[in-house]
């Protein structure tokens, strides 16, 4: 499976010319753009615009069938109060549940996503990982969220780490692949930097910070790394790559944060679920919550919205 | 500029012993007289005595106009935060035992009467008199006393085995309802806000208080008093600001569960009842003027914030 030596030579970036990251520069950049103030109409365009991002996602042991099509139902009526609502860009569930979603999603266009290659961990063989990927994509999903192997990372295999995700992506044919860089295990922004690269090199649509199982999970100042990894990707190869933060984000007022920062580092063409994703369970609720008060200027109780 | 450094001494506003001991003066010049440290009175939410985040505030006047400190004008957001702590509380709260929540309000009276003179010196600034300012710190002292004995015995008297025509054991029994915001009265300080919060938290419910808005300072010191009194954070919140911009947001609140209005104005009992509806909030307007004595208290008081469960247990064939 691994790529021939010469087109790898040519393909795996050379990480020395990587720049380095600037800690403190990026925390202060980060904290900018918290303090941005998107009030009224603004505000309603910006929920419903992380609304149409959002990855409702279940990756619990105790999944089954009937959980995820409740977590479909949910996806095709998040609160049907209110009219004009955007739905959400995908589902996101185990390999053995896809079939279970695709089926409660015949005829509506929310994605399928599915996490693969043996998540949260990635302590598997590449036999394995791909037997994963196989399974999910025959079973219909659209996209694939594969988890890097943080061991091999870690121990400086860096080729090992390319050649995986360029297997995978070979694997998962048609379907998008989203990667995840798991950055809580990853310890610092220069680690993470050097693997988004490595990432995109290798054929990444997306890249993605956690699995939701580690924390810290999604921060505001490893996004802000990873997204200027892919702008500065994009001024070298051309190639759009898209963004996901997955888990620890659970409120409004932090998708916006996101969205500003979005909108200030990678610009317009990247405020698109094609480009562009929250995973997170809880945070829809709260969006909605959020969208119900500017609608009746009432605060809202989580009693009157369903449970995932 | 000045040659005598006596006098630069006085400048700096003390000496008043003067010239007999000049010569250690001269040495060893005194500190400026003393200034008094005011009291900075803020909210107090989630157990934590933040600013309010709306950065408005309001002063607040003695008899002589003098300003006594400047209060937090809260604002809805500050309302929203603390129903949030509020909510946040209730699981802890309500789970915790009769007998400790009862405890812990005696606790509460204990810390009370030992900074009772604080709160008698509050009263009087805000216009009562002194003798008035002592019973009603005393008062409040035994109401609290009087809650706490109530915590693990208004079950009792409110519960009830039903006779019912069928073959089943059924039974009510009383629950917290939740979140609860109170509008405090406008016209007691100290014994009318607590006359309010004593019996909803000892019927295990939390809840969000707006204080006076003509005598907040009690309010804030008695914050101060829960917060040194094992009540765990959340349990009780208090604002301090206009009731006309925030009643509406305490009847409204969909994550509220009753809303209660201490006082008479018609138009305000009105306002707050139509927008309780939304929710289908229970409300509770209490319009006594007078919170001393049995008018003031009483379990009815406890149960007012209570839902009745009713459970039908089958029994036999």
């Amino acid at each position: 499976m691994s790529i021939p030596a010469t087109e790898f030579a040519s393909r795996f970036p050379d990480l020395s010319r990587q720049m380095r990251v600037d800690q403190v520069g990026v925390e202060e950049r980060v904290a900018r753009f918290c303090k941005r103030s998107i009030k009224n109409q603004s505000k309603v365009q910006a929920l419903s615009m992380a609304l149409s991002m959002i990855d409702l996602t279940t990756l619990e042991g105790q999944d089954t069938p009937g959980k995820v099509r409740q977590l479909c139902q949910k996806a095709l009526h998040l609160h049907d109060q209110l009219p004009g609502l955007p739905h959400v860009a995908a589902v996101c569930v185990y390999p053995t549940m896809v079939a279970v979603a695709r089926q409660a999603l015949a005829g509506h266009d929310i994605k399928v996503a599915s996490v693969a290659t043996a998540f949260p961990s990635g302590q598997s063989p590449l036999a394995a990982k791909l037997a994963d990927i196989k399974m999910a994509v025959d079973s219909g999903a659209d996209e694939i969220d594969m988890v890097i192997s943080r061991s091999a990372f870690l121990q400086g295999n860096y080729a090992r780490v390319f050649d995986e995700i360029g297997a995978v992506k070979e694997e998962c044919g048609s379907a998008h692949l989203k990667v995840i860089l798991e950055t809580g295990e990853l310890g610092t922004l220069d680690r993470v930097r050097r693997a988004s690269v490595i990432a995109m090199h290798a054929g990444a649509d997306f890249i993605k910070t956690s699995t939701g199982k580690i924390q810290p999970a999604a921060t505001m100042p490893v996004t802000l790394v990873m997204l200027q990894a892919i702008r500065d990707f994009y001024y070298e190869t051309d190639r759009l790559v898209g963004m996901k933060p997955a888990g620890g984000i659970s409120k409004s007022k932090q998708a916006i944060q996101y969205l500003v920062m979005l909108r200030e580092v990678l610009g317009e063409r990247w405020l698109t679920p094609e480009l562009f994703r929250f995973g997170a369970s809880s945070l829809a609720n709260d969006v909605l919550m959020q969208l119900q008060k500017q609608a009746t200027g009432v605060y809202q109780s989580p009693d009157y919205f369903s449970k995932d | 500029m000045d040659k005598d450094p006596r006098v630069s001494a006085r400048h700096a506003g003390n000496d008043t012993a003067g010239a007999t001991q000049k010569a250690t003066r001269q040495a060893k010049p005194e500190a400026g007289a003393r200034l008094t440290v005011a009291k900075t009175y803020k909210i107090y939410i989630g157990g934590k005595f933040p600013r309010t985040e709306s950065g408005r505030y309001y002063p607040l006047r003695d008899k002589s106009g003098e300003v006594i400190a400047n209060i937090c004008s809260g604002s809805r957001k500050d309302f929203r935060e603390a129903v949030v702590a509020a909510r946040g509380g209730f699981a802890n709260w309500s789970s915790t035992n009769a007998y400790l929540r009862g405890q812990i309000l005696y606790r509460i009276a204990e810390m009370l009467e030992g900074r009772g003179q604080q709160f008698v010196a509050e009263l009087v600034i805000q216009g009562v008199s002194k003798q008035r300012a002592a019973t009603e710190v005393t008062a409040t002292v035994d109401r609290l006393v009087y809650y706490a004995g109530w915590a693990d015995k208004y079950q009792q008297v409110f519960s009830a085995v039903n006779p019912v025509a069928s073959s089943h054991f059924n039974f009510s029994v009383l629950e917290p309802m939740g979140v609860i915001s109170i509008l405090a009265p406008e016209d007691s300080g100290l014994l009318g806000l607590v006359s309010n919060i004593a019996p909803a938290i000892t019927g295990a419910n939390t809840c969000v208080v707006l204080a006076s808005t003509s005598m907040p300072l009690c309010a804030i010191s008695f914050a101060e008093v829960l917060e040194s009194s094992d009540v765990p954070p959340g349990v009780v919140n208090i604002l301090t600001g206009s009731q006309d911009e925030l009643a509406g947001q305490f009847a409204s609140h969909m994550d509220v569960n009753a809303v209660i209005h201490a006082g008479s104005d018609g138009e305000r009992i009105k306002e707050v009842q139509l927008l309780a509806a939304n929710n289908i909030k229970r409300t509770i307007v209490r319009t006594q003027t007078s919170w001393v004595g049995e008018t003031g208290q009483g379990p009815y008081f406890i149960k007012d914030t209570q839902e009745t469960k009713t459970t039908w247990h089958p029994v036999g064939a």
